[in-house]
Parts: structure tokens; sequence; C-alpha cells
């Protein structure tokens, strides 16, 4: 695929000739083969939905989150390495609760988006530590509004209306840019979301999958709740 | 003002002794701005809480507007007398306790014992640290249990001590309102009859304690929630011929 970075890619703190730190290019590979992450920014709200690849029949159906609430505004949904994911969500709780006992009020979703980038990039920077293995879509609604952020493996953290991470991000994207995001309300933004994760799914090469969906919107107070989607299995099946 | 004085004779040898952050500080010592009873009975749905919006600065009735009950998660109520910035402080940490819980997202929600629990380690520990909260607690809820809906009231105090009751009362409540839940509670009250027995207990206090003022708020948590009432007065009787006419029956002007 590109270019193999032959002695340039054994340590985070090498460049390469042309420029590239390809540790961070490794770690974006393990985010790109995960199950995809989708978070589209309605009018009222944001939705994420993740596509858990199920690895094992035996495993309990709803187990392994994947979606974590960082503070009672603000969801996050991590694509790639599970573990790396849960130590993200973990500092982003940790950041948001201290930020309130100094601060007296709960952080803003851009201030926790920063903090998220700045943790993520940290470990880029030094050769004891490796790089998340792991992007990451935060979602959150304040006082300014419901705002979309997506944090790379890189530390790079921009704003979106729509973002999508893992295999099929390129076809969610093609999805997401279809959809008229500033008229929808997020009780249609969950059923697009959840389309937009079945349509990505390739039945002959990936395993079966359960979807986790989640919103902060007007209609859920500003609060972060996940959305439970048995229905959407009569809807797509029929 | 001795009564506010802990009575175990730590301020004799001084917390000076005790204080781990250096010489020269000192610890909590003695309560400035207070807030006075707090009354609670289990009824029929739930617990009932009331207390008046006071709080005292010494012998000042400083602060008339003051909401010292208030709800903590899904299912309990707590309603403090004491120190208030110390029960602020105590809400902050509630509010820690139950943001974190509510994160979790598994199901489950702090109900009243646990949270009566936490209330106990924290205000124990503070003791033992010889720098206390200097609040009585009063912790009251309900929560779906083993065997079905179970109602839980409880309190704690500075120093430590808790324990769980039908009826609690903090503060002068303990001498003037306790004899009568004592005398006139019983199982399954309606929220009716459990309203007339705090007023009851609550007219009491205002006619008796000095540090209570004529506005009151109730407040019950049931399975539906809490519930905090808009602050309202009671009736008081003054017309006694002995307030009518001080001075009639004494001898010279003095």
């Amino acid at each position: 695929m590109s270019s193999i970075g032959t002695g340039y890619d054994l340590s985070v703190t090498t460049f390469s000739p042309d420029g590239r730190v390809f540790q961070v290019e490794y770690a974006t590979k393990a985010v790109d083969n995960s199950g995809t992450v989708v978070g589209i920014k309605c009018k009222d709200g944001i939705v994420l939905g993740v596509q858990k690849l199920v690895t094992s029949k035996m495993m309990l159906e709803g187990s392994n989150r994947r979606i974590h609430s960082v503070h009672s505004h603000s969801g996050l949904a991590a694509a790639g390495l599970a573990a790396d994911g849960r130590q993200i969500v973990s500092r982003a709780k940790s950041e948001a609760a201290s930020y309130e006992k100094v601060y007296g009020e709960p952080i803003s979703v851009k201030e926790l988006a920063d903090r998220v980038a700045s943790y993520v990039h940290l470990c880029t920077l030094y050769w004891w530590l490796r790089p998340f293995g792991c992007g990451v879509i935060l979602g959150g609604y304040d006082r300014d509004g419901p705002q979309l952020y997506m944090i790379e493996p890189s530390g790079v953290s921009y704003k979106y209306y729509g973002a999508a991470l893992g295999k099929g991000r390129q076809a969610a994207k093609t999805e997401i840019e279809k959809l008229k995001l500033p008229n929808l309300t997020c009780r249609e933004g969950i059923v697009e979301v959840a389309k937009i994760i079945y349509g990505v799914h390739d039945e002959a090469k990936d395993k079966a999958f359960e979807l986790e969906l989640s919103w902060i919107c007007d209609e859920s107070n500003r609060q972060h709740q996940k959305v439970l989607c048995y229905s959407f299995v009569h809807i797509f099946v029929s | 003002m001795a009564w506010q004085q802990p009575m175990d004779g730590s301020h004799a040898s001084g917390s000076k002794v005790a204080a781990a952050d250096g010489p020269g500080t000192q610890r909590t010592q003695y309560p400035y701005v207070t807030g006075t009873s707090v009354i609670a009975l289990k009824y029929k749905d739930g617990v009932i809480m009331a207390c008046d919006t006071g709080a005292s600065y010494g012998s000042t009735l400083r602060y008339k507007s003051v909401e010292r009950i208030k709800a903590v998660g899904k299912h309990s109520l707590i309603g403090a007398s004491g120190e208030f910035s110390d029960f602020q402080e105590i809400l902050r940490y509630l509010d820690e306790l139950t943001l974190s819980d509510h994160m979790w997202d598994d199901g489950n929600s702090l109900g009243p014992k646990e949270v009566h629990s936490y209330l106990t380690r924290v205000m124990y520990n503070r003791r033992n640290k010889f720098d206390p909260l200097w609040n009585s607690l009063v912790l009251g809820g309900v929560k779906k249990g083993p065997k079905g809906e179970e109602k839980y009231l409880g309190m704690v105090n500075m120093i430590g001590t808790h324990f769980e009751e039908n009826h609690i009362a903090t503060g002068f409540g303990n001498h003037l309102a306790i004899p009568i839940l004592r005398a006139e509670w019983c199982e399954d009250m309606t929220f009716e009859e459990a309203v007339k027995l705090v007023e009851k207990c609550l007219l009491v206090l205002l006619y008796r304690d000095r540090s209570s003022i004529n506005k009151f708020q109730i407040a019950k948590i049931t399975t539906e929630g809490a519930t905090i009432y808009p602050p309202y007065s009671l009736k008081t009787h003054w017309g006694f011929a002995a307030f009518e006419n001080p001075s009639k029956g004494a001898v010279g002007s003095w």
C-alpha cells in the first residue's frame, strides 16, 4: 500500500527524509482496520454510532461498551484498539472533573477536545511511549450548542458536521455528505446513522455486528444518553 | 459559646498540635453561618423532610432564603443543619459522586443507604483529622431493593455518629420535636397526615428555638422522585393576656 519506512519507522521520535512520522501513520492503520464509527451534528444535537464487530459468538449481547459518557453533556466513541480507547475516555473524564473542580462549571466541548487532543499528541512525542492506536469522535452539547470533534492518533483535532472512522469511513462519509444535516433532528438522525452503519457493513467480509447508538440533544435534555436500538433490526429485516 | 466547642476536650490540647499542614495553621474550631433543625419522617409513599429557610450568623438571623434540603441523585434527599459552607462542600462531593455513578451507565444508581454510608465515611474521617464538617446531616430516600420498595431514613453528624430511624430531627429538634414524633408517628401515614405532624413540630420549634424563622420548606422523596415545595409560613398565635400587657402586675417601672 503506502511506502515502507525501512529504518525510519522504528521510533515515534524519528522523522523520515520526506518529513513523515511513520509510527503515527502505522497507528492510524490500526484505526482504519477497525469497525466503523460515525458521528453527525444535527440541528438540535449530536448522534454517535458504532459498528461493533462481534469477535465471538460466545460474547454476551450489550457487553464491550464502545460509546462512553465523558460528562453528563458529552459522549466519546473510539475506533481502533479498544483498550487504548478506554484510556482516552478515562483521561477525558478526569480532565472534565478537574476542570469543574477548578472553574465551578462544566467543561466546554471545545476545551475538552483540546485537552484530549493534547493528551493524544503527548504520546507521539516520546520514544518510551507509543501513540494511541485509536481515533476518537467526541460529541457534546454546551452553551455554544451541539459540537462534534474528531481526534486522530496524531493528535490533530478538528470540528466537524459529520465524521467517520474505521473500515467503512469512505462510504460513510459519502452517505453523510448526502444528508441535509442542518434540517435533520436527532430523532431522524438516529435512523440515518443506523442506516449508514448497516450500509457500510460488508456481509461477506465482516462477521456479525452489534449497533451501539447514542445521542445528546434537546430531547434528551442535553444529556448524553444511549439509544436502545432493538427496533431497528425489525426495520431492516423487513 | 461553650456548646459550640466539641465536648471531647480536643480544643484543650489544640488542633495546632494535630494539624499536619504546618505551624501556625488551625483547623475549623467553630461554625460561622449556621442552619437550625431539620425534621424528617417516613410515611406511606416515602420520606418527608422539612426545615426552615434561615441561616444565622451567631445570634443574627442573617440569611432568610436558604435552601437546606437538596435532592441527591434520583433516590434521595439530604438536609443539613450546622455550618452552611460545609453543607455546600458536601453537596459538591455528592455532585462528583452522582456524576461518576451516572457515567457508568450500568443500570444501577446510588440509593439512600449508599449515600448515607458515603457521608458517614466522609464525616468520620474528617473528625479523625480534627477538621470536621460542622453539620448534622439527614439522609432520606426510597429505592427498590430485594424486598420491594425500601424506604430509608438516617442521620450522621460531625463526629461521625450515624443511625437509621423512622423519624429524625437535628439540633433543637432533638429536644423539642423528637418527643412529639415518638408519641405521634405511626407506620404508613398519608402525605397529609405526615405534613400535619411535621408542621406541629415546626411550630413548636418556631416558638421555642431562637434561631428559627417563620419560613419553611417541605420536601418529599418517593419512587417518582424528589419534590421540594416552595417556602411558606405557619400561622402563629401571640394573643395571650401576658403578652398584651406585659408589665401588668409588675411592681414599679423597672
